[in-house]
C-alpha cells in the first residue's frame, strides 16, 4: 500500500500540485486520471521519488520515503518498477539485456538464473521470440511490452506506468491494460497507472483518482464514475461523443 | 555563470559519491576507452599528420637564412607538436568529435527518461553513465596525443623531403637535437587535464539537458563550445605553471 500525505509541488511559482492525499491499495489497478497538464505524472514522479515534492510524504508499506535516509530510498526503490510513457528502453542494448539490467544491477544471481527470468518475463509479456531485437526495431506495442517485463524482473512491489497507452491503437492498449491489470492481481503487487484514457478507466480502473487543476477531486472506482456529480469530472468523461451517447443509450435504457 | 560553475562542481560530486560498484564501473570503462578510442583513432592520425606536414612546410618557408641549418626545421616542428601541436589541437579536435558525441548520448538518455529509468531502480545515473566516460577519457586521450605526436612528426618528414624542402637526415638530425624527454611529460599531463575537462563539461552540458530534441543538439554545442574555451585556458595556466 501507498499513502501520500498533502503532496504540494510548484515549479518557477507555477503550483502544479496542491496538497493531494491518497491512498493507493495493494493488488488494485489505482489510476491517477486528469486531462493533459493536471499534476498526474508530476504526482507520479514525487511518488517514485524522481522529483522532490515541495511539501508532503510518500509511505510505501509504512516505510517513509521522502526525505528519509538514502540507503532507505534506495532499498525502497529497488522495489519499484516503472513503465515510462515512450517506454524507456535503453537504445543500446538488445530486448534480452534491457530486460536483464536491473537483474545485474540489483541482485547477485547467477548469469543462467538471470536469463531463466529474463525468458519468464519475456514469456509472460507475450514476446518469446524478441529477446536478441534492438528497440530500435519495435513496434510501440512492444516497447511498452518489453519495458513491463523490465518493470517485473526483480519480483517488483510497487508498478508505476505513466500513460501506458499513449501512442498505441484502441486493440493495442487495451491489450497493455488487460496485461497491467493481470500482472497486478498475479503478483498482488501495487500499480498506480497514469491516465487519461477513459478505456483504460472502464477496463482497468479499479481504484481511482481525478485529478483537476493540481488538486484531487474526486476519488471512486469505474463502477461509480459515471455517475459522478462533479462537473469537472462529468466535463473530462463526456467530451467523447462515444460516451456522450452511451450515456443516451443508457439513459433510453432506463425510461 | 558563477550558478552553472557550482552545479558543475555538485555534478562532479555526484560522480563519486554512492558510485556502483568497481567491477561495473571497470567494465563500462573498457567499453567506453574502446568506442572512444576506434571512434577518433582516424581523426586524429589524418589531423596530426597533415598539421606535421603543413608546419614544415611553413617553417621551412619561413626559414630562408643561410646562416641557420636545414635541420633547425625539424627541431622546431619537433618542438611545435610535442608542445603544443600534438596535446592541444587533438585535444580541441577531440572535443569535437567525442565531447558532441558525449553530450549528445547523454542528452538523448535524459529527453527519452532513459536516466530517470536509471534512478528509479536505484542506480545512481551519473555514476553509471558518466564516470565511465571520463575514466575512459583519461585513459585513451594520452595514447591518441602520443599517436598524434608520432604521426605528426612522420608528417613533417613525409612532407619535408617530399617538396624537397630538407634532406631525411637534416629532419632526422633536427628532430633528434637538444631533446628534452619532460616536454614529452608536459604533453601527457596536459592531455590527462584536458581529457578530463572535455568529458566532464561535456558530460555535465548532456546530463543536464531538458526538452526535445533540438535541446540535445543545442547541448551538443554548447558542449564543445565551452569544452574548447576550457582547454584553451588550461593549456595557457599548464604552461605557466609546468614549463
Amino acid at each position: 500500500m501507498i499513502e501520500i500525505h498533502n503532496i504540494h509541488k510548484s515549479f518557477d511559482g507555477k503550483k502544479v500540485l496542491d496538497g493531494i492525499s491518497g491512498v493507493f491499495e495493494t493488488g488494485k489497478t489505482n489510476l491517477l486520471l486528469g486531462a493533459s497538464g493536471t499534476g498526474k505524472s508530476v504526482l507520479l514522479k514525487c511518488i517514485v521519488g524522481l522529483v522532490k515534492p515541495d511539501i508532503g510524504s510518500v509511505t510505501f508499506d509504512g516505510t517513509y520515503f521522502t526525505n528519509n535516509k538514502l540507503d532507505i530510498r534506495q532499498e525502497i526503490r529497488r522495489k519499484i518498477g516503472m513503465l515510462f510513457q515512450g517506454s524507456a528502453l535503453f537504445d543500446s542494448m538488445t530486448v534480452e539485456e534491457n530486460v536483464e539490467f536491473p537483474l545485474k544491477m540489483l541482485s547477485h544471481m547467477p548469469k543462467s538464473e538471470r536469463m531463466d527470468r529474463v525468458n519468464f518475463c519475456l514469456q509472460r509479456v507475450g514476446l518469446e521470440n524478441a529477446n536478441k531485437k534492438m528497440p530500435s526495431e519495435l513496434s510501440g506495442g512492444m516497447k511498452k511490452r518489453v519495458g513491463i517485463a523490465r518493470a517485473i524482473a526483480p519480483n517488483c512491489t510497487y508498478l508505476f506506468c505513466d500513460e501506458p497507452n499513449s501512442g498505441l491503437d484502441p486493440l493495442t492498449a487495451l491489450k497493455i491494460d488487460a496485461l497491467i491489470a493481470e500482472i497486478t492481481e498475479e503478483y498482488n503487487i501495487t500499480t498506480i497507472v497514469v491516465t487519461h484514457d477513459m478505456n483504460s478507466v472502464i477496463e482497468i480502473g479499479e481504484k481511482i483518482m481525478f485529478l483537476y487543476e493540481g488538486k484531487k477531486i474526486w476519488e471512486g472506482s469505474r463502477d461509480n464514475i459515471l455517475d459522478a456529480e462533479v462537473p469537472e469530472l462529468k466535463e473530462f468523461i463526456f467530451a467523447n461523443r462515444l460516451m456522450r451517447d452511451a450515456k443516451k443509450v443508457e439513459k433510453g435504457a432506463a425510461k | 555563470m558563477l550558478h552553472n560553475f557550482g552545479q558543475y562542481l555538485l555534478f562532479l560530486k555526484t560522480l563519486v559519491t554512492r558510485a556502483e560498484s568497481l567491477k561495473i564501473i571497470f567494465k563500462r570503462t573498457i567499453d567506453e576507452a574502446i568506442l572512444i578510442g576506434t571512434n577518433s583513432v582516424f581523426i586524429v592520425a589524418l589531423v596530426s599528420t597533415f598539421i606535421g606536414a603543413v608546419s614544415t612546410v611553413q617553417v621551412s618557408y619561413n626559414m630562408v637564412n643561410a646562416l641557420i641549418p636545414r635541420s633547425t626545421i625539424g627541431f622546431i616542428v619537433r618542438e611545435m607538436v610535442i608542445l603544443e601541436l600534438a596535446p592541444t589541437i587533438t585535444s580541441i579536435v577531440l572535443a569535437g568529435k567525442v565531447g558532441s558525441s558525449i553530450a549528445g548520448g547523454l542528452g538523448t538518455m535524459k529527453i527519452t527518461e532513459q536516466v530517470d529509468a536509471l534512478e528509479v531502480m536505484g542506480v545512481n545515473s551519473v555514476s553509471y553513465l558518466v564516470l565511465p566516460k571520463i575514466l575512459a577519457s583519461l585513459l585513451v586521450f594520452p595514447m591518441l596525443v602520443v599517436i598524434a605526436m608520432f604521426l605528426g612528426l612522420l608528417g613533417g618528414y613525409v612532407a619535408g623531403t617530399a617538396t624537397g624542402e630538407l634532406t631525411a637526415q637534416e629532419y632526422i638530425t633536427g628532430i633528434r637535437i637538444d631533446f628534452i624527454p619532460y616536454n614529452v611529460v608536459f604533453a601527457l599531463i596536459k592531455s590527462v587535464i584536458f581529457s578530463f575537462l572535455i568529458s566532464s563539461i561535456s558530460s555535465f552540458r548532456g546530463y543536464n539537458t531538458s526538452g526535445g530534441a533540438l535541446e540535445v543538439g543545442a547541448a551538443s554545442t554548447t558542449a564543445v563550445t565551452q569544452s574548447v574555451i576550457a582547454v584553451l585556458i588550461a593549456d595557457f595556466i599548464s604552461a605557466q605553471l609546468l614549463l
